[in-house]
C-alpha cells in the first residue's frame, strides 16, 4: 500500500513518497512524511512497517553523522548504501527489519545517484526504482517516458504522472504524496501533491 | 478494553486514561496490564529526566522514551495503543504510540477496537479553533457512539482537558447513561389501562 518510487535526471535525483499512516482499515494521518533528509546532499524515501521504518531511518541517519563528525568528511552516498546494506543484511537471520528503501544523494565527482535497497538486504545502484504496489504502475510509466538527461521540470511531470496513474488505478490509493529533490545544491522538500487535505466536514 | 485472541470484558469501570504526571496523560487501548505498566515506567523516566535536566520532558521526547521502549519488545506479544497528550513549551502535543513502535504526531487520534466509529464523529465536528467546551462534547460524543456500535467499547466515557497548567478532569459519564441523554425515551402514551375493578 505504501508507495515510493525516484529517478535520477541531470545532476540530480528525485523521490516521491505517499504520506498515509495506515493501521488495518484505519487511516491514522495522512500527511506523514516518509522521506528522510540524512545529510546535507543525502535523502532516504523508506516504507515499511511503522516502528522499523522510522527506527531504521534514524538509526542510519545518526551513523552517518557520527562518521561525520569522527572524520570530518560526509560519507559518500556509495558508501552510505553500502552501510545500510550491511546493516539490513546483520540484522536479517537475527531480528529482521521490515524496510525498503530508495536512498537519493549527489557527491561532487559520482554526480546523483538512487540507490535500491530492500528488505533482503538487496543493494542496485539503478536510475530509476520504486516500491510498494505502487510500483506495477510506476515502473513502466518510468520505463516508457525516462530519459538520462531529464531536466528538473520534465522529472518532475514524469512524477506527477506516476502519481496520477497510481491514484487512478491502484484500489486503494494513496491521496497525497511528498516530492524531494536532492541536487549540487543540497536536499530539499519540493512539493506535496495533495488530493486529500485534512479538512473535515465541519470546516465545509 | 480486550485481551489478544479472544473477547473477555473483565470490568466496565477500569480506568483508561492514566496521568503519567500533572501535565501529561496517557490513555489505555489494548492489554490494560501492558498499558498500566508501561505508563507508569514512562512517568518514571520523565521524572528521572526532571532531575537529570531540570526542567520538564516534552510531550515529543516521552512520546519517543515510549516509543522506543515498546519497539525494543516488538514481535514478544505486548499489546498498547496509546496517545500521550501534553502541554510543553511548544504548546499542545498529542503523539499516538502502539506496540509495533510506531509514533505519530496529530491534531486528532482515535484507538482501539472502537476507533473507526469514533473517528466518524470526531472528523465530522472537528474544527481546530473550536472551544474547550465543543471539544469536549464532541470528545463524549466519539466514545459514546463508539460504544454503541463495538461490543468490546464501554463503562465511562472519561474526558479531561490538558492546558498549560496541566490536566483536569472535566467529566465522567457512564455510557449506558448518555444514551438516554442523547436520545431520550418519550414517555408512552398509553392506550389502554388497566384499573381495578370496581368492588360490586
Amino acid at each position: 500500500m505504501e508507495c515510493v518510487f525516484g529517478l535520477v535526471g541531470d545532476g540530480f535525483a528525485i523521490v516521491a513518497a505517499d504520506t498515509s499512516a495506515v493501521h488495518s482499515i484505519l487511516v491514522h494521518k495522512n500527511n506523514e512524511d516518509k522521506i528522510m533528509v540524512l545529510d546535507s546532499h543525502k535523502l532516504i524515501a523508506a516504507s515499511g512497517e511503522p516502528g522499523d521504518r522510522v527506527q531504521f531511518t534514524e538509526y542510519v541517519q545518526k551513523n552517518v553523522s557520527l562518521y561525520q563528525f569522527r572524520n570530518g568528511i560526509p560519507l559518500t552516498t556509495a558508501a552510505a548504501a553500502n552501510f545500510t546494506r550491511g546493516e539490513l543484511a546483520t540484522a536479517l537471520r537475527k531480528n529482521p527489519y521490515s524496510v525498503n528503501i530508495l536512498m537519493a544523494g549527489y557527491d561532487k565527482e559520482a554526480g546523483a545517484s538512487l540507490y535500491y535497497i530492500d528488505y533482503i538486504a538487496t543493494l542496485h545502484k539503478v536510475d530509476k526504482g520504486a516500491f510498494g504496489y505502487g510500483s506495477y504502475f510506476s515502473l513502466s510509466t518510468m520505463d516508457r517516458h525516462y530519459r538520462s538527461d531529464m531536466s528538473v521540470e520534465e522529472a518532475i511531470e514524469l512524477v506527477d504522472k506516476c502519481i496520477l496513474e497510481i491514484r487512478s488505478r491502484l484500489v486503494i490509493a494513496p491521496p497525497n504524496f511528498v516530492i524531494k529533490i536532492v541536487d549540487k545544491d543540497g536536499a530539499r522538500e519540493h512539493a506535496w501533491r495533495q488530493s486529500v487535505q485534512d479538512v473535515t466536514t465541519a470546516s465545509l | 478494553m480486550f485481551l489478544i485472541g479472544f473477547l473477555y470484558l473483565a470490568s466496565q469501570s477500569v480506568k483508561k486514561i492514566i496521568e503519567i504526571n500533572p501535565y501529561m496523560l496517557g490513555t489505555m487501548a489494548g492489554g490494560a496490564a501492558d498499558c498500566q505498566f508501561w505508563h507508569r515506567n514512562l512517568g518514571i523516566k520523565c521524572r528521572l529526566h526532571e532531575l537529570a535536566n531540570k526542567r520538564r520532558i516534552s510531550v515529543s521526547g516521552a512520546s519517543k522514551l515510549l516509543a522506543n521502549m515498546l519497539y525494543s519488545y516488538r514481535g514478544m506479544g505486548l499489546s498498547v495503543g496509546t496517545m500521550i497528550a501534553g502541554w510543553d513549551e511548544t504548546g499542545p502535543g498529542l503523539y499516538y504510540v502502539d506496540n509495533e513502535g510506531g509514533r505519530l504526531k496529530g491534531d486528532r487520534f482515535s484507538v482501539g477496537s472502537g476507533s473507526p466509529y469514533a473517528y466518524g464523529v470526531l472528523d465530522s465536528g472537528y474544527k481546530f479553533d473550536m472551544s474547550v467546551e465543543e471539544a469536549s462534547e464532541l470528545a463524549r460524543r466519539s466514545i459514546y457512539h463508539a460504544t454503541f456500535r463495538d461490543g468490546a467499547s464501554g463503562g465511562v466515557a472519561s474526558v479531561y482537558h490538558v492546558g498549560p497548567n496541566g490536566w483536569t478532569k472535566l467529566s465522567g459519564d457512564d455510557v449506558g447513561e448518555l444514551h438516554y441523554h442523547y436520545y431520550p425515551v418519550p414517555p408512552a402514551i398509553a392506550e389502554q389501562v388497566m384499573e381495578e375493578a370496581a368492588a360490586e
